[in-house]
């Protein structure tokens, strides 16, 4: 296995690997030694995801935090906090997640995943113990501030800081690597919400509902748990390969063997029809996510189906469950079959099936095939999770890994956006049209639109061009992140 | 002239090591799983 042991620095010297004086976080303290097992890193990322991905579980909070003065969910009292107070909780957070991802790109490029990792730690927890001061003292700024704002900035530096070691340790099979970590994110909110009921459960009392001391719970629990990412993750030696390896075997037009560096690759096309791929992704599965529970009750109502056949809340948490899981699956399935496929003819996949099954769900739903309804649904959201796991590997194809966390970083600003956008559409879309079924027909048909503008997008992505290219090729990841 | 690179003393990575990383990520996020398909199982009752 062809591997050195030293990293080419700016000046053209060498630094042995391991013989930093620097602290254990240096960049040059991670990076492997002869004989590491990459498949330690996966895990060392999905200590990290399944941590952050707790962010899309913050839902399970929004009744208790709309009652935490009356203690009763039916009749708030006058000073309790509205659920639009408490939702602009998650979407700050979201917010924060994509512009730190953008900001810290470059310095996570420079200091390396294990400091990010722990800077991510500190923030994502951080944000549960201020956030929990906030509900003890019954402070919404305070709230915000903390688990929107610090823990924002933890969930964007964590969801970045795997993703272009992952990529450099599997340059064989990028797809996977990020398929797997990406993959945890989904699978953060699966943990986090029954754990999240138990503690709560566990912390109430008469007087207090127990979610100031849940955040304390969960904020050391996921501190502890990442650590496992921090302390674990290595980054491959400059110019190590995986045995057997050749960079472009398949000769694609669209895998470059050059680098481009975060700055530049901004003032690329390609970029910005990445921005709008994934923008129109993103808010493509929001139409289903945002509404799936009412969707289906309304759709499938007793009303239509028959007295006693029809959708009951229970069995549409069940629908918004099972969603969750193909989102999970499709994370890993997608990213991984476009290491076989490509990643522009899986995007022209993703689109152009989703356009199809957008516009077939009012007919679906007209003639009450409830089997071929949710399996339709079920199919968008895994290409929903596939758009968002394979970027990475798309992103590393066209800009090369010298800076793909950085680039994937800026990147991530579409979902903060989507995040943001997607509802409000979706809620406007809802509040325009006509009550029950025929309401979601325009949202099925507006999504619908949103892909073919994500799949016109996607085909327009040509190679960039090579005046992009970084202009010292020999510099050190570290170095150029400078 | 450039000084030559120490030797580097090889990183072993314990099976141990590794089945310990893949159990502490892979219990939570089977029991998450689990719990999520518990709750989908009832769109089908």
């Amino acid at each position: 296995m062809p591997e050195t042991s030293s990293v080419l620095d700016r000046s053209g010297t060498t630094t042995p690997v391991g013989t930093s004086t620097g602290s254990l976080l240096d960049r040059s303290r991670t990076i492997a030694r002869p004989g590491f097992n990459r498949w330690l890193i996966p895990p060392a990322a999905l200590a990290i995801h399944l941590a952050i991905g707790q962010a899309y579980s913050f839902s399970v909070f929004k009744l208790p935090l709309v009652s935490l003065i009356s203690h009763n969910e039916k009749s708030p009292a006058a000073s309790d906090w509205t659920a639009t107070q408490v939702g602009w909780i998650f979407s700050i957070a979201i917010v924060l997640l994509g512009l730190s991802a953008a900001v810290f790109g470059k310095w996570l490029e420079r200091v390396g995943p294990r400091k990010a990792m722990l800077a991510s730690a500190l923030c994502f927890a951080g944000g549960f113990f201020i956030g929990s001061l906030g509900v003890h003292l019954h402070s919404l700024p305070l709230l915000y501030f903390g688990y929107g704002f610090v823990g924002g900035i933890g969930l964007g530096i964590g969801y970045i800081s795997p993703v272009s070691t992952l990529i450099k340790w599997f340059p064989d099979r990028p797809g996977v690597a990020t398929g797997m970590a990406i993959m945890g994110f989904g699978g953060g909110a699966m943990i986090a919400s029954p754990l999240e009921l138990l503690l709560m459960n566990h912390f109430k009392s008469p007087t207090d509902n127990g979610v100031a001391a849940t955040f304390i719970a969960l904020g050391v629990i996921y501190f502890i748990f990442m650590q496992l990412g921090v302390w674990t993750i290595r980054v491959p030696a400059e110019g190590w390969k995986p045995a057997g390896y050749v960079p472009n075997a398949q000769h694609s037009a669209l895998i470059t063997n050059n680098n481009v560096l975060a700055d530049d690759a901004i003032k690329t096309p390609q970029f910005w029809l990445l921005w709008v791929v994934l923008l129109c992704n993103v808010t493509a599965g929001i139409g289903i996510l945002e509404t799936a529970s009412p969707m289906i009750q309304s759709i499938f109502s007793d009303k239509v189906m028959g007295a006693g056949r029809g959708i009951t809340a229970a069995a549409a948490g069940g629908f918004v469950g099972l969603l969750s899981l193909f989102n999970l699956l499709g994370r890993f399935f997608w990213s991984s079959f476009s290491d076989k496929l490509g990643r522009k003819p899986i995007y022209i996949l993703y689109f152009g099936l989703g356009v199809l099954l957008y516009a077939l769900l009012p007919t679906l739903g007209h003639n009450l095939s409830l089997g071929l309804f949710v399996g339709a649904c079920c199919i968008i959201l895994s290409m929903y999770g596939g758009g968002f796991a394979t970027m990475p590997a798309f992103l590393s194809d066209l800009f090369g890994k010298k800076q793909v966390g950085a680039i994937h970083g800026r990147v991530l600003t579409a979902w903060s956006t989507a995040g943001v956008l997607g509802p409000l559409l979706v809620n406007y879309l809802e509040d325009k049209a006509k009550e029950g079924a025929a309401a979601y027909q325009t949202v099925f048909y507006t999504m619908a639109g949103l892909l073919v503008i994500g799949f016109l997008a996607d085909l327009a992505i040509t190679a960039v061009n090579a005046r992009y290219n970084d202009p010292h090729p020999e510099l050190s990841v570290a170095d150029a992140g400078h | 002239m450039n000084p030559q690179p120490a030797p580097v003393a090889p990183e072993s990575s314990s099976t141990g090591a590794l089945v310990f990383s893949w159990l502490f990520v892979g219990i939570p996020l089977v029991w998450g799983v689990s719990q999520t398909f518990l709750k989908a199982l009832t769109l089908f009752k």
